[in-house]
C-alpha cells in the first residue's frame, strides 16, 4: 500500500492520485489475491478441465442454450430486442438441426391494462419469436404458441422491474 | 357492515337543509344515477352528498326460537351500500314499531329520518315464511308502499333483497339490483405454493358465494347469458385457452371453442343464440368472430391485422363494440353484424381505451382508460366520443355495468391485492368491496333475474 502510494505520487499530481486511489487499491488487492491463491486456482482449473473433456462441446452448447429460454420485451410491443437476436438465432439453428424437436412458445404480458388485450399482446410476442426462429430454419410444425397474457406472471410486484420480467416469451422444449 | 365516511355533523346540517327544500331533493333523487351493491365488507369510499337518511326498524318475529333472518339488517346494508341512503343505527331508534298503528312520525322526524321501513316476519310452517313490509314518508306521515312476500327458508335472504329492490325503486325511480348476481375470478395460493383459480358466482352483496369452476390453470373472462342461466368463460386447463359455456343449475358444460391459438373474450348476443369470441387461428392474428351455439356455424366479423378483441354487443344485437389497436394503441370500434360491415372508431380521447362494455341501454361504453402509467375506468359517449373518467386507481380494469345501468363494478388493487369496487355511472359514489381471501378480479354483473 505504501509503495503504490509512492508510485502514484511520483507519477502524477495529488489530485490525480486522489482520483485513482480507489481504482488502484482494488487492482492491487486483486493482484495480491491472485498471487496468493495462484496454486490452488491453477490446480482447480486443471481438475475442472479434465472433467470437461468427457463432455462433447455440442452438448455443452446445447445445455447452455437450454438455460436461456426467456426473451423479454418492451411495454406494449412485440418487437424483438437486439440483445436477444443471437439467442434466438441459436435456438432457430438448433431446431433446424433437430427437426423432431418440438418447441412451445408461451407469450406473456405485464399486468397493466386489460386482460384480453394482454392475451393479444402475449400472442403477438410469441408469434414474433416464432417468425425469427423460422427465419433461422426452424420448421413451422415444430413450433406451437400459447398466450397467457397477464395471467401467469413470474413476478408479483407492481413496479418497473416486475413488469419488465413479466413481459416475456418462454421457450418450452418438449 | 358498511361505513359512511362523512361526519355526523355535516349530515345533520344537511338534513335540516333538506327538510326546507324537501320537494327539490325528492325530485333530485330521481336524477341521481346510483344504485347499490352490497358485498362483503362494503365500504363507501366516496359517498353521495345527499345520502337520504332512512330508518329500517328490526322486523317483528313470530315463530319458534330466534328470528330466521335479520331482514332489516340485510335491507339496511343493501340500501346503505348503494351510497344513496344513510340507514339509521338501530341503537339510535327510540321505538321499534312493527305495525303502522305503532308509528309515531314526530319521533322519527326528531331523529332526522326521511323514510321509515317497518315489517314482520312470520314462520307459518317449518319452511314457509311470510314477510310483510311497509315504507313510510316520515315528513308527510304517509305510507308509500307495502307488500307481503311468501318464501321458503332458503330464500329468506332473497326476499330481503327483493324488499330492498322495491324500496329503492320507490324512492329513486331506478330498479334496484340487490337481487342480481355477480360472477368473478379469484386466485389463491395453495399450501404447495401452486395457484388455484376459481370462477365464483355470488349474490350482489357478496353473500352466497358459490364455486362454479376451479382449476390450477388460469380462468378468465366470465360472461353471463342474457337469461342468467349460463356463464361463458376462458379456461387454460388443457394447456391452451379454450372457451366453455356452463349451465349454472346443472354444472354441465361444453367446450364451445378450443381452436388453435387464442380462444378468448366470449360475449353472448342479446338473444343468447350467438357467442362473440376472439380467435387467432393459426396465423396469430386476433379477430372477432361469432359462433352460433346451436349450429356451430362460425363467422369472422373483423379481418384487420391488428389485435381485435373484447367484443360487447349492442342491446339490439345488430352491432358489436370491440377493442382494436389498428390505429397504434387500443381504441374502441363498432362494427355491424351484417355481412360486409366496416368497423368505425368510437373512442378518440387518449392513447389507451380498452375492454369496452356497453350500458344496458346501449348509450354509454365503459372502458379501461390508460394514461401515464395509470389505468382507470371511464365512460365514452359513442354519439360524440366524449370521455368521462370515473375512478382514480392506478390499475383499474374490467368494468361491467349493473343491469339498471346506474353503477359499474370493476377490479382494482389495494395493498397489492386484487379487490372489487363499484362506481356510480356519474362517478359520484364509489364503494370498495373486500373479499375474504386471495386476489379477486374480472367482476361481471349478471342480468335481472327472469321470472
Amino acid at each position: 500500500m505504501k509503495s503504490s502510494l509512492l508510485i502514484l505520487l511520483t507519477a502524477a499530481t495529488l489530485s490525480v492520485a486522489a482520483c485513482n486511489r480507489s481504482n488502484t487499491l482494488p487492482e492491487d488487492a486483486n493482484a495480491g489475491a491472485d498471487g496468493a491463491g495462484a496454486d490452488s486456482g491453477f490446480s482447480t482449473n486443471t481438475q475442472g478441465g479434465g472433467g470437461d473433456i468427457s463432455v462433447s462441446p455440442l452438448e455443452a452448447e446445447r445445455q447452455r442454450l437450454m438455460q436461456e429460454l426467456v426473451v423479454y420485451f418492451d411495454y406494449d410491443t412485440a418487437d424483438i430486442l437486439p440483445e436477444f437476436n443471437a439467442l434466438l438465432a441459436a435456438h432457430g439453428q438448433f431446431l433446424a438441426q433437430n427437426p423432431n424437436t418440438q418447441l412451445r412458445l408461451e407469450g406473456h404480458a405485464d399486468e397493466r391494462g386489460s386482460r384480453e388485450y394482454n392475451i393479444g399482446l402475449g400472442e403477438r410476442r410469441a408469434q414474433a419469436v416464432r417468425r425469427v426462429l423460422m427465419l433461422q430454419g426452424a420448421g413451422g410444425t415444430q413450433l406451437t404458441t400459447v398466450s397467457y397474457g397477464e395471467e401467469r406472471p413470474t413476478q408479483t410486484g407492481s413496479d418497473d422491474e416486475a413488469w419488465r420480467l413479466n413481459r416475456r416469451v418462454e421457450l418450452v422444449y418438449r | 357492515m358498511f361505513r359512511a365516511v362523512k361526519s355526523n355533523q355535516r349530515i345533520a346540517v344537511r338534513r335540516r337543509r333538506r327538510i326546507s327544500v324537501r320537494g327539490v331533493v325528492a325530485a333530485a333523487c330521481l336524477w341521481c344515477a346510483a344504485v347499490g351493491n352490497a358485498q362483503l365488507n362494503v365500504t363507501i369510499t366516496d359517498g353521495q352528498d345527499e345520502a337520504v337518511p332512512i330508518a329500517v326498524v328490526p322486523f317483528g318475529w313470530q315463530g319458534s326460537g330466534p328470528a330466521a333472518l335479520d331482514l332489516a339488517g340485510v335491507i339496511g346494508a343493501d340500501l346503505g351500500s348503494s351510497g344513496r341512503f344513510a340507514p339509521l343505527a338501530t341503537s339510535d331508534m327510540v321505538s321499534r314499531p312493527t305495525q303502522a298503528s305503532q308509528v309515531n312520525f314526530q319521533q322519527w322526524r326528531t331523529l332526522d329520518a326521511d323514510y321509515l321501513v317497518i315489517g314482520t316476519l312470520t314462520e307459518d310452517t317449518a319452511d314457509n315464511f311470510t314477510a310483510v313490509f311497509q315504507l313510510f314518508d316520515v315528513l308527510r306521515g304517509e305510507s308509500l308502499t307495502g307488500f307481503r312476500l311468501q318464501t321458503g327458508r332458503a330464500d329468506l335472504r332473497k326476499a330481503a333483497h327483493r324488499i330492498s329492490d322495491m324500496i329503492f325503486q320507490e324512492l329513486t325511480g331506478i330498479p334496484g339490483v340487490f337481487s342480481t348476481q355477480i360472477a368473478y375470478i379469484s386466485e389463491e395460493r395453495r399450501p404447495d405454493n401452486s395457484k388455484l383459480f376459481r370462477l365464483i358466482v355470488s349474490d350482489a352483496d357478496g353473500e352466497n358465494a358459490q364455486r362454479i369452476a376451479e382449476s390450477g390453470q388460469p380462468l378468465m373472462s366470465p360472461a353471463w347469458s342474457p337469461d342468467a342461466r349460463r356463464l361463458a368463460y376462458v379456461s387454460f386447463e388443457g394447456g391452451a385457452s379454450a372457451v366453455y359455456v356452463q349451465t349454472l343449475r346443472t354444472g354441465t358444460r361444453e367446450r364451445v371453442s378450443g381452436r388453435a391459438g387464442v380462444n378468448g373474450s366470449p360475449a353472448f348476443s342479446p338473444d343468447g343464440r350467438l357467442l362473440a369470441l376472439t380467435l387467432s387461428r393459426d396465423a396469430g392474428n386476433l379477430d372477432i368472430h361469432t359462433l352460433d351455439l346451436s349450429t356451430q356455424v362460425l363467422r369472422q366479423l373483423t379481418t384487420d391485422a391488428a389485435i381485435d378483441t373484447e367484443a360487447t354487443w349492442a342491446p339490439d344485437g345488430r352491432s358489436i363494440y370491440f377493442m382494436s389497436d389498428r390505429a397504434g394503441g387500443p381504441q374502441v370500434y363498432r362494427v355491424g353484424t351484417e355481412p360486409g360491415a366496416r368497423a368505425q372508431r368510437v373512442s378518440f380521447d387518449g392513447v389507451y381505451n380498452a375492454r369496452p362494455r356497453l350500458s344496458p341501454d346501449g348509450k354509454l361504453v365503459a372502458v379501461v382508460y390508460g394514461q401515464n402509467n395509470t389505468y382507470r375506468i371511464g365512460v365514452v359517449d359513442p354519439a360524440n366520443g366524449e370521455l368521462q373518467i370515473l375512478t382514480n386507481g392506478r390499475l383499474d380494469e374490467s368494468p361491467s355495468f349493473a343491469p339498471n345501468g346506474a353503477q359499474i363494478i370493476y377490479a382494482t388493487r389495494q395493498n397489492g391485492r386484487g379487490v372489487l369496487a363499484s362506481v356510480s355511472t356519474d362517478g359520484r359514489i364509489k364503494t370498495q368491496i373486500a373479499s375474504v381471501a386471495g386476489d379477486v378480479r374480472e367482476p361481471v354483473w349478471g342480468p335481472f333475474p327472469r321470472p
